[in-house]
């Protein structure tokens, strides 16, 4: 008999509907993983279980679990059902506790509740269960704040909560997309053992299929709040009989098409001064030559080999930090300062593209600041296209800023609400010497807009009617318009779908082949840095500990930092392999 | 802005407003009876048809006080609130844009103006440069100035860490441009939403100002005189209170109306919803 079960769920909010017909069951012990896209109701069938949808939300169907009619329960009888036969954890750790109370207080919180529990008692089995999640009390006590912690220790504390009271249900929203894959691999480990240990039932939601294949014993496909397709994870992945499917695995292991084996060959190895004569064209830097710049394609790439004979690289940093002041511990004493980016250097040829990789808060974001300019490095020197750009005012960083644009995470982000396309898209025209007629303005966002792949249509709408993929497009259109030498993009696909994830990278591939803009790209995930860049730069603790051609490095990492991402970075062809020979 | 009027709180705020604003221009031209002339015959009269809102104990209408009263109510708050937005803004996006000393420097001053009782302070300059509206209208805009500087402080630092934000900085903009281009737009709902309180709280404040005699002086009436003079015949005339106190409410009223409809229009994300 099973724990759960879904039968012919439909739910609309308001007059949209969300899902419709939805059938899932999950038996004790068992990983059921529900994998779709965003917008798909994924989330909403959580909330539906656990009761907690918006007020305007009506369901019908029927949703049982251990023998209780979940539609029909009053809010008194899921209240006491929430955080103790069922619980729930949460994708955003930063923002799933509350920041004004410690972390013992809201593991005791749920068992003072439920259990009627004394203050001792349920602080002693918060401290078991903190213990069972990897914090033990020893180091890190009950009186912690969140904020002292970092986000995969927040998660753990969140899996706490949820699992304080041996739910016999858990749902997982999407636990891991916010973490980087070492602690992505951690905590899925834990949810892994948590399940075995209690026979608990585990709702697995994610966008990532990789994920899911290595955890979920069976997996359902949701699209557009249908499900269509579900059963047994090998067995749905190999044989792909629905085109959806075999969509979303492609997409998943998708490698953006891109240069031949030839080009690859005629790289020069890192850090070795690269040979002069054969070609000797300069690199065009003149304001006039950066619109003159012909389109063809077979125009440019030749101009981007020849450019990676140049002499001079594109960007070099040299030995360059960024301490943050400790915290004050008296009137006179601080501790040591943190060093966030400590003492790197490196250089970049023009029109490569290479990846910057290292877990969360590894200075990864930090270094894009100093290369921008938009934070001052506490010691070395950073120079682009030939000249120095730390220490400079702001009127001498806009050739600079003209060559160097950045594209961030966050596509909702990244835009001013209430500007339409046209000027988002403009504002580094800025920095040009001359400034652009209005009609030659639009002209350039025309032309950045298709280059991307929108159309000229879209200038008169708001950031807010694009979706996300789109945002992302809008967000490289401004980057490229100014036609820079170089892109520095930040996580750029990690808030996005496996499918919109997959045109990104390619359109990124697109740009550095064909307009030879080289991109640094910054990333915790290596599946990104294989499939678009040159070289590959591991960064650990603010250091740069490994460099190298990301096939040399990625198949055989050297440095202990590497060898950690490499071995926890989810694959779905892998995961499906082991899936498979688990069952022959 | 034809689509403006299709916003239903936009749309009441600015009929209520322009009523109130009719009444103030057409007072200029024509009131039901002269409000300088005293007929003691007929003080304290209910309201009645030769009288619609009564009349006070000099036997003055209340209607023609009403809509003479009105100009100097209007005129004192949004004067004040003009005072206060235009010096109270830039002051905080400044703050909000620089940061470090500047910042601290400029909100412990706010805090310094703060401390002060804003009405005491408000007498204490009428009592030096003696009573009258333009002094009323300084006192209420200078307290008006750290209110709007907070307000702009606040949103400012929030908008500044968010990565458009970031974007414009990689384009090379500097502090000014990015404050004017991003950062105003985007606290202007804000702005204008406080300017709606403060402009009601201007008028209460000319009300409390002329309630203690420090407002505009007799026989010029205003809205707070009125309900000064009202204050003691309560029991006999409710009217001399009821009308003057409605009118302040209904104004009130409007303008929140049209702030909140403004606040909604100024943004895409629920302008296009509707």
């Amino acid at each position: 008999m099973s724990l759960l079960d879904i039968e012919n769920l439909s739910l609309s909010i308001g007059e949209t509907p969300i899902l419709h017909e939805v059938n899932l069951s999950v038996g004790p012990g068992e990983i059921l993983g529900l994998v779709g896209e965003s917008g798909s109701g994924k989330s909403m069938t959580a909330l539906t279980v656990m009761q907690l949808l918006p007020g305007a939300a009506r369901a019908s169907g029927r949703v049982i679990f251990d023998g209780i009619d979940i539609l029909d329960a009053s809010e008194e009888k899921m209240c006491a059902l929430r955080g103790d036969a069922v619980g729930m954890v949460f994708q955003e750790p930063m923002t799933a506790l509350n920041p004004v109370k410690t972390i013992g207080e809201q593991v005791a919180e749920g068992i003072r509740w439920h259990l009627r529990a004394s203050r001792a008692e349920a602080e002693e089995r918060a401290a078991r269960i903190l213990d069972r999640v990897g914090l033990p009390p020893q180091k890190f006590p009950l009186a912690r704040y969140p904020h002292e912690l970092s986000g995969g220790q927040r998660q753990r504390v969140v899996i706490a909560i949820a699992c304080a009271l041996d739910p016999k249900l858990l749902i997982a929203d999407e636990p891991t997309t916010a973490l980087d894959v070492v602690l992505q691999a951690q905590i899925l480990d834990l949810l892994r053992d948590l399940v075995t240990e209690n026979r608990m039932g585990l709702l697995l939601i994610s966008h990532d299929l990789a994920v899911v294949t290595e955890m979920a014993d069976r997996i359902a496909i949701l699209r557009h709040g249908e499900v269509l397709e579900t059963g047994d994870t090998a067995r749905v992945l190999s044989e792909q009989v629905h085109p959806y499917t075999r969509q979303l695995a492609q997409a998943s292991m998708h490698v953006p098409a891109r240069r031949q084996a030839g080009t690859e060959a005629d790289l020069p190895p890192p850090l070795t001064p690269p040979h002069k004569g054969e070609r000797n064209e300069a690199l065009p830097t003149s304001p006039s030559s950066l619109w003159g710049g012909v389109r063809g394609g077979g125009e440019r790439s030749h101009d981007r080999s020849a450019s990676i004979k140049d002499a001079s690289p594109l960007l070099s940093v040299q030995s360059v930090s960024r301490l943050y002041p400790g915290r004050r511990t008296s009137l006179f004493s601080r501790e040591a300062p943190t060093r966030a980016v400590d003492d790197v250097s490196f250089s970049m040829q023009a029109g490569r593209s290479m990846a910057l990789v290292g877990r969360s808060g590894c200075g990864k974001s930090t270094l894009a600041r100093l290369i921008l300019a938009l934070d001052r490095p506490s010691a070395g020197e950073i120079s682009f296209l030939g000249r120095t750009v730390t220490g400079r005012s702001e009127a001498e960083l806009k050739p600079a800023r003209r060559n160097m644009q950045v594209v961030f995470q966050d596509p909702y982000g990244s835009f001013d609400p209430r500007h339409k396309a046209e000027r988002l898209v403009a504002e580094p025209l800025h920095v040009l010497e001359k400034k652009p007629s209005p009609a030659e303005r639009r002209d350039l966002v025309a032309e950045a807009l298709a280059e991307v792949g929108l159309s000229q249509s879209d200038m008169d709408k708001y950031a807010h009617e694009f979706s996300g993929g789109q945002r992302q497009r809008l967000s490289i259109a401004r980057a490229i318009i100014t036609r820079p030498k170089l892109v520095i993009a930040d996580e750029p696909v990690s808030a996005l779908d496996v499918s919109i994830r997959a045109q990104i990278l390619d359109l990124f591939a697109d740009l550095n082949g064909r307009l030879g803009i080289a991109i640094l790209f910054i990333t915790h995930d290596l599946t990104v840095a294989r499939a678009i860049t040159d070289e590959v730069m591991v960064m650990h603790e603010g250091r740069i500990v490994e460099r190298g051609r990301t096939s040399d490095v990625l198949d055989h990492p050297r440095s202990e930092a590497a060898k950690a991402l490499v071995g926890a970075a989810p694959d779905l062809g892998r995961a499906l392999a082991a899936r498979l020979g688990e069952q022959d | 802005m034809s689509g403006a009027f299709s916003n239903r709180s936009f749309l009441a705020g600015f009929l209520i407003t322009a009523l109130v604003a009719a009444m103030a221009l057409a007072s200029y031209l024509w009131t039901p009876y002269d409000v300088t002339k005293l007929v003691i015959a007929d003080k304290t009269q209910a309201p009645s048809p030769a009288h619609w809102f009564g009349t006070d104990h000099f036997g003055r209408d209340i209607l023609s006080m009403v809509m003479v009263g009105s100009r100097n109510s209007i005129a004192v708050a949004l004067v004040a609130v003009g005072i206060g937005m235009g010096a109270g803004v830039p002051l905080g996006l400044w703050a909000a844009a620089r940061g470090g000393f500047i910042d601290e420097a400029l909100m412990r001053l706010n805090d310094l103006v703060f401390a002060f009782p804003a009405l005491l302070s408000a007498i204490m300059i009428t009592a030096i440069f003696g009573p009258g509206a333009l002094n009323a209208i300084v006192a209420i805009g200078i307290f008006n100035i750290p209110v709007f500087a907070r307000v702009a402080r606040a949103g400012g630092l929030a908008v500044w860490p968010r990565e458009y934000i970031l974007a414009a900085r990689a384009a090379g903009k500097g502090g000014t441009a990015i404050t004017l281009e991003h950062i105003l737009p985007n606290i202007a709902t804000l702005i204008l939403v406080q300017g709606t309180i403060q402009f009601a709280l201007g008028i209460l404040a000319e009300a409390g100002l002329s309630y203690l005699g420090l407002g505009a002086q007799p026989p010029m009436p205003s809205w707070g005189r009125m309900l000064f003079d009202a204050q003691t015949k309560m029991a006999i005339a409710p009217w001399m209170a009821i009308f003057p106190g409605m009118a302040i409410v209904v104004t009130v009223l409007g303008l929140n109306l049209l702030g909140d409809g403004l606040a909604d229009i100024l943004d895409p994300k629920v302008r296009r919803r509707r």
